[in-house]
């Protein structure tokens, strides 16, 4: 005999879900992923596999100990946290410490806090400042990028926001980094963390997320916006100090860090109003830090920080309510 | 002016019964006229087991300001007046008529105003005397709405043949069929109220039905508006904004902004009362889902057993896992086909098990799906939180009480949170706290 249900209305429900989100995700990082994999070679396959691997393993140790079963591993949550872990990487990492940086963002970064939802920081983000903070050499060398090299022996090159930060620093005016071309960043061909070296790949991948509805316009254009606003006004100011809106745009990690990480559900604000608060934060202390911070990249920075900042743009960007004035009191 | 409301969420239509003309079914063996057919004080009866009652004869009658009459749908005689199942759950006095063959009516017509003469007060008595209420859903008594204070001037009526509930196609049908009552009734009222524009809205997904109203020879003052498709249309505060721009405020009601919106229905059954004198006896439903033999559009006499219009319409392909009276979005789950119709029942739809996916409750991820989807802009996943931890405190803070209950937020949510249940529970606790 077949039981009838009786749950409260609707009874109706959409077909998204968490696990289409995450996966979405993932499959939307695949071009840049793609050529990380093809100019870092097996060393990128390895720090790859080490981080996605090693974060699942982690959430479903964290998974046994708080005996909540391992079907949370099935959300994608872990694997995006590991592959999003990896890209943010040089794919000279050595292995122990990419398996440090899967501890810190699955245990430290997630677990600690209840897990998926209930996570402050971005995981993969936490456990990649905490490297950069602890191992800052291995974490600032960046192997050249080559034609799928098979050997893990690397010759190492500077990141161009790295070049322009060392001209800076000992001629006090960016150098070669005004006739910076578009096509390498775009394509790949610059040092960087294995997932960011692509604009192009990665733009690819943002876009399709906006269309299939999986994040929405007001961060990433919100952060991209005060990026080439804001260091297009300083370029304009001063273009041998600094350096173009354009070159900001498609160097660092600013595309994999607006489109996938500052987009993260659980650790951005809800509304309409407060991710685009969000994301000019965001933009601001990128640009910022980039031109006169210690680092040379802020973008981790720059939304860990703004992480931070989520619960009180939460509170200060409320919807204003059907037929009230204010949200709160009615219209009289 | 026109405009979109904001929110809202786009579920597939599924409305497959819309080519199913309105169809009638053989009278039940037994009547049970449930004595809450609406929202209000439930009628009281003026009947006892034993007498033999005739088709439109009032057998309830009206026991308070909102509230409403119930009368006979068939000729027969009264068995008792026992508890019986509502399709709310709880057991509800209602009364048994056994229908004897005979249809035998009373004659309605010293009544009625053919010649629409007697004017607006006395239409107005005539609608409450004929028991008619919101056939939407809500079962509002449609007189009381149709009664605004004196300092509340009403410059329009909105026919509501949104029908945004998937599944739902019988405002649709009527908008077909009876063009004519739904812009009579119409008419009447505008006189009623004192409005000087009528609009009738219509979501796009009917555009037969678009064409039918349009050719319907309009009067002056009249106008139909096509509206794109997207759930909860059809609900007042929503429907209002669309068509004019103008926000009901929270807490308020449509006449604070000057509208009285009336279902498509409602409106056909004020033509019959006022022109033929006839009482609301009757409505049509939709009978739809995936299980039943003959799905479609039924003009049921009220106080049929849901069994019988199963039943007559040649039964189900298979076992039952969810009855839905209503439709799918706001309807209630039934545990079973014992319950009757009332006069607020729009459709009954019947699933089998494989029809719902399986649901996996979890923690918000905070992704704010439900704070676009909701049509009122609450943040239904901030008071889905409060509610689940207990936090009552903050719940007027977030304007719980201005949630109309429509259940975007739960059709988004992707953790399958069941957010606007929480808070309904929500809005239950503050009820209680307000009590004591």
């Amino acid at each position: 005999m077949t039981t009838v249900v009786l749950t409260p209305s609707p009874h109706l429900r959409s077909p998204q879900t968490i696990e289409r989100a995450m996966y979405a995700v993932i499959l939307a990082l695949l071009p840049g992923t793609a050529v990380g994999v093809y100019y870092f070679g097996v060393n990128a396959i390895r720090v790859f596999l080490l981080s996605i691997v090693g974060c699942l393993v982690l959430e479903g140790l964290a998974l046994k100990i708080r005996g909540r079963g391992l079907e949370a591993l099935k959300d994608g949550s872990a694997a995006l946290t590991g592959l999003l872990l990896a890209m943010n990487l040089p794919s000279s990492t050595p292995g122990w410490m990419v398996l440090v940086g899967a501890i810190v963002a699955v245990l430290l970064g997630k677990q600690v806090f209840g897990g998926l939802g209930y996570n402050p920081f971005n995981p993969a983000l936490v456990a990649r400042v905490f490297l950069l903070i602890s191992f800052p050499v291995a974490l600032t060398s960046w192997p050249e990028p080559r034609a799928f090299p098979l050997s893990l022996d690397t010759v190492t090159k500077a990141t161009p926001l790295g070049e322009m930060k060392t001209n800076l620093l000992m001629t006090g005016t960016i150098g070669d980094i005004a006739n910076y071309g578009l096509m390498d960043p775009l394509l790949g061909r610059m040092g960087g963390s294995i997932g960011e070296i692509s604009a192009a790949a990665l733009l690819i991948g943002g876009i399709y997320l906006l269309w299939r509805g999986i994040i929405t316009w007001h961060i990433p254009v919100s952060y991209l916006a005060t990026v080439f606003a804001l260091t297009g006004a300083y370029w304009v100011y001063n273009p041998e100090r600094f350096a173009s809106p354009v070159f900001h745009m498609v160097t660092g990690g600013l595309m994999l860090g607006a489109f996938f990480m500052a987009t993260d559900y659980v650790t951005s604000p809800v509304t309409a109003k407060g991710m685009i608060v969000f994301g000019v934060g965001c933009g601001l202390i990128t640009v910022f830090i980039r031109l006169f911070g210690g680092y040379p990249e802020g973008v981790s920075f720059a939304i860990l920080l703004m992480n931070a900042a989520t619960p009180i743009i939460d509170r200060y960007t409320r919807t204003r309510v059907f037929g009230t004035v204010t949200g709160k009191e009615a219209r009289t | 002016m026109k405009r979109m409301f904001k929110g809202g969420v786009h579920p597939h239509d599924h409305k497959v019964t819309r080519e199913a003309a309105i169809a009638e079914i053989p009278m039940p063996g037994e009547i049970r006229l449930s004595l809450s057919q609406h929202i209000g004080a439930p009628a009281s009866p003026i009947v006892a087991a034993g007498d033999r009652v005739l088709k439109y004869q009032t057998v309830a009658a009206i026991s308070g300001y909102v509230s409403a009459p119930i009368h006979a749908p068939t000729s027969g005689i009264v068995k008792g007046i026992e508890p019986s199942l509502h399709p709310t759950g709880r057991f509800i006095p209602a009364i048994i008529i056994e229908p004897d063959g005979e249809d035998e009516a009373m004659d309605t017509l010293p009544n009625a105003d053919p010649e629409y003469a007697r004017g607006a007060e006395t239409w107005k008595e005539m609608v409450r005397d004929a028991g008619i209420v919101g056939m939407g859903g809500a079962a509002f008594p449609t007189h009381v709405k149709l009664n605004p204070p004196e300092d509340k001037p009403i410059d329009m009526v909105v026919a509501n043949g949104v029908e945004c509930e998937p599944f739902l196609t019988a405002d649709h049908r009527l908008m077909l069929e009876a063009p004519d009552s739904i812009l009579s009734g119409l008419r009447l009222a505008m006189e009623m109220v004192g409005a000087k524009r009528a609009v009738v809205g219509i979501e796009a997904n009917k555009p037969d039905a678009v064409e039918r109203m349009v050719n319907a020879d309009l009067p002056e003052g009249f106008e139909v508006s096509v509206l794109p498709v997207m759930y909860p249309q059809g609900a007042e505060k929503q429907l209002i904004y669309a068509l004019t721009g103008r926000e009901v405020p929270s807490g308020g009601l449509p006449m604070d902004v000057g509208v009285v919106v009336q279902n498509v229905g409602t409106l056909a059954a004020i033509h019959e009362a006022v022109t033929f004198g006839r009482p609301f006896v009757e409505r049509v439903m939709t009978l739809g889902g995936t299980l039943p033999n003959g799905p479609g559009n039924y003009r049921v006499p009220v106080g049929t057993p849901l069994s019988h219009i199963v039943e007559s319409t040649g039964g189900v392909a298979g076992p039952a896992a969810r009855i839905i009276n209503g439709g799918p979005m706001m309807g209630t789950a039934l545990s079973g086909l014992e319950s009757t119709v009332t006069k607020g029942t729009s459709g009954l739809l019947l699933f089998g098990p494989g029809d719902f996916r399986e649901l996996r409750p979890r923690a918000c991820v905070r992704c704010g799906a439900c704070v676009r989807g909701c049509p009122a802009s609450l943040m239904p996943h901030t008071l889905g939180n409060m509610v689940e931890w207990d936090l009552f405190d903050g719940l007027t803070e977030f304007n719980i009480n201005d949630c109309i209950e429509c259940g975007c937020c739960t059709y988004v949510c992707p953790a399958d949170r069941n957010l606007v249940q929480w808070i309904r529970q929500g809005k239950a606790e503050l009820v209680a706290r307000s009590r004591n």
